[in-house]
């Protein structure tokens, strides 16, 4: 049974149009009463004069009065018995809308061309789509998003928020409604969702170390504490997903790598690397999930282990890529997750130089540096790997630069806005859609023109992600 | 010997040379603004927006208080070499520090 629900009511004093809390007010007025059609709640007054309704934004309209007195009362049962027929004709009007208001609720969509936007200050994300660059609702009450990072579910419905404030947030981007949320630790900074798509893993900095909760319900099934070799208790960095059921991390603090193999993910078992080089800042893994590469920052080189062959443990690679120079100061640690591999070279940011690395992926040599406006922070392919795009730290961040892969060279530098923290690459990779933070918006550009698309204000916006990302390794 | 309004001419120089000093010793308001804004996202992407600590540390009240005004103003200008803090002092004056310090100090002041 549906029925009508006042949402809104005016009262009309001496002409004039006042807001009014409806049914609060006793006695005679005319009043004008806007109504949802998916709820029909009652007809509470009575039609005087009879007067159709009308529509305006998805709301429906119409005049009634409220008897207060005797006289009234006559009055109005003389206008409803003049009305009637009107009043039937609306009853059965709303209904037959209400209905088709029902099936309208229940449209059926795929979330293939959906994503989500943080906004990094109001602890809110945006949900929007991409095909036709639109936000489609907001959900708030995140916690602090400044740093945040999402995974999606394989079905591409849930988006799982990891929260600087270690909150855990599972949202259905369907239904634009947060589904559960959990307060894991006091301050964390990443996640991954398994190869099955069954487990969360949230990277910890306090306390440092990676918690398991299942997909499904958020509940907790393995805390796994990061107690590097030193004894030291160390934040956790560059957390992934890996094939073979597997999660891989790094221990900023203790200088190792480890791997967790969750097929039994309440005993995860735990492979560790030690000395892997001076504070892994940040990892990524390859595209096809074999490579984890970790970002060093108290040296110059990487760390890298083939997951294919973990026994023999870590190599390290462009080791001394800086040596003999003064490292500029870094203003902002630069994403490994973006890093990019295109075809057999990986883009990679350099620390403390403002140039981005280009390696061999066949021997993991260096072959080129590419100089760069400032320090790089996310270097990332675009889908189709044949163009590369780069943006930047503080207080350089109003710019991007994007390289040719053939080239290897720059060969456009944009200049969006301030405060360009993130970049999303659509699916099949003819759009971008930039976070440009300090001017609280998004600007949506064609990759091939580098014009703009659109602009789409958003609260600060940081990190974008889209759901083709649930079915990428490593995102 | 000196008389009367002479002195309270001397006096009240004094005064508006002092208050001139403080002024200018001070950043501009628009550019107190720009690093209250920079202190909460720029710094927060290391400490937190909220300063509560990221891959830095916490900068909040309970973690700066036994540390001197002195010691994160030299922390801020020349950052800590083996750590991802930086020297910011290409990018601040001194002025521009020292009003960071206050900001941070007083945001330990129980309100």
């Amino acid at each position: 049974m549906n029925f009508l629900h006042i949402t809104k009511a005016f009262l009309f004093d001496k002409g004039r149009r006042k807001s009014s809390p409806f049914l609060k007010k006793r006695g005679w007025g005319r009043f004008e009463c806007q109504t949802k059609w998916h709820t029909i709640n009652m007809l509470p007054a009575i039609l005087n004069p009879p007067q159709f309704p009308f529509f305006k934004g998805g709301s429906f309209f119409f005049t009634f009065a409220t008897p207060s007195d005797k006289a009234g009362l006559k009055e109005i049962w003389g206008s409803l018995l003049r009305s009637l027929p009107v009043v039937s004709a609306l009853i059965a009007g709303v209904l037959l809308l209400s209905q088709a208001n029902a099936a309208n609720s229940v449209e059926l969509r795929g979330t293939g061309d959906m994503g989500v936007i943080i906004e990094r200050a109001t602890g809110s994300v945006q949900i929007i789509e991409h095909s036709t660059q639109t936000s489609l609702g907001k959900i708030t009450e995140l916690g602090d998003l400044s740093h945040a990072s999402v995974v999606f579910s394989r079905d591409e419905r849930y988006a799982y928020i990891f929260g600087r404030d270690g909150g855990l947030s599972k949202i259905d981007i369907l239904e634009n409604k947060t589904v559960k949320r959990v307060l894991q630790s006091g301050n964390s900074i990443g996640g991954a969702i398994s190869q099955d798509g069954k487990w969360v893993a949230v990277s910890n900095y306090e306390p440092g170390g990676v918690k398991i909760f299942s997909a499904e319900t958020l509940e907790l099934v393995a805390d796994i504490p990061a107690i590097g070799a030193n004894g030291q208790a160390s934040k956790v960095i560059g957390l992934v997903d890996a094939p073979r059921h597997r999660f891989v991390f790094a221990l900023y603090d203790a200088d190792e790598i480890w791997i967790a193999d969750i097929r039994d993910p309440k005993n995860p078992v735990l492979k560790k690397f030690t000395n892997i080089g001076h504070q892994p800042y940040d990892a990524l893994i390859s595209p096809d999930g074999r490579y984890y590469i970790a970002g060093l920052f108290g040296e110059d080189g990487m760390a890298l282990l083939d997951l294919w062959h973990p026994e023999k443990g870590i190599k390290r690679i462009l080791s001394g890529y800086g040596k003999g120079e003064q490292k500029l100061p870094v203003f902002k640690m630069p994403h490994l997750e973006g890093w990019a591999i295109a075809g057999n070279r990986a883009f990679v940011p350099a620390v403390g130089r403002h140039s981005v690395l280009v390696i061999d992926t066949r021997n993991w040599q260096q072959v080129d540096e590419i100089p760069t406006h400032s320090q790089p922070v996310f270097v990332m392919a675009q889908p189709d790997n044949r163009q590369v795009w780069v943006n930047f730290a503080f207080p350089d961040n109003d710019t991007v630069q994007i390289i040719d892969v053939e080239q290897q060279a720059i060969i456009k530098t944009l200049t969006p806005g301030k405060g360009v923290l993130h970049m999303e690459f659509t699916p099949r990779g003819e759009q971008v859609w930039m976070s440009i933070r300090d001017m609280d918006r998004i600007d949506v550009l064609d990759t091939e023109s580098f014009e703009l698309i659109k602009q789409l204000p958003a609260e600060k916006p940081s990190g974008i992600f889209f759901t083709s990302r649930a079915h990428e390794i490593g995102l | 010997m000196y008389s009367r309004s002479t002195v309270i001419s001397y006096l009240l120089g004094l005064l508006i040379s002092l208050i001139a000093l403080q002024t200018l010793s001070e950043p501009l308001l628009s550019r107190q603004a720009e690093l209250e804004y920079m202190l909460r996202h720029d710094c927060g992407s290391c400490h937190g927006m909220t300063l509560k600590g990221g891959l830095g540390p916490a900068l909040t009240p309970d973690a700066l208080h036994n540390k001197s005004r002195a010691y994160i103003h030299q922390s801020i200008r020349f950052g800590h070499p083996g750590t991802p803090m930086p020297a910011w002092e290409g990018l601040l004056s001194l002025e521009d520090i020292d009003y960071l310090v206050e900001l941070l100090m007083t945001q330990a002041k129980p309100s």
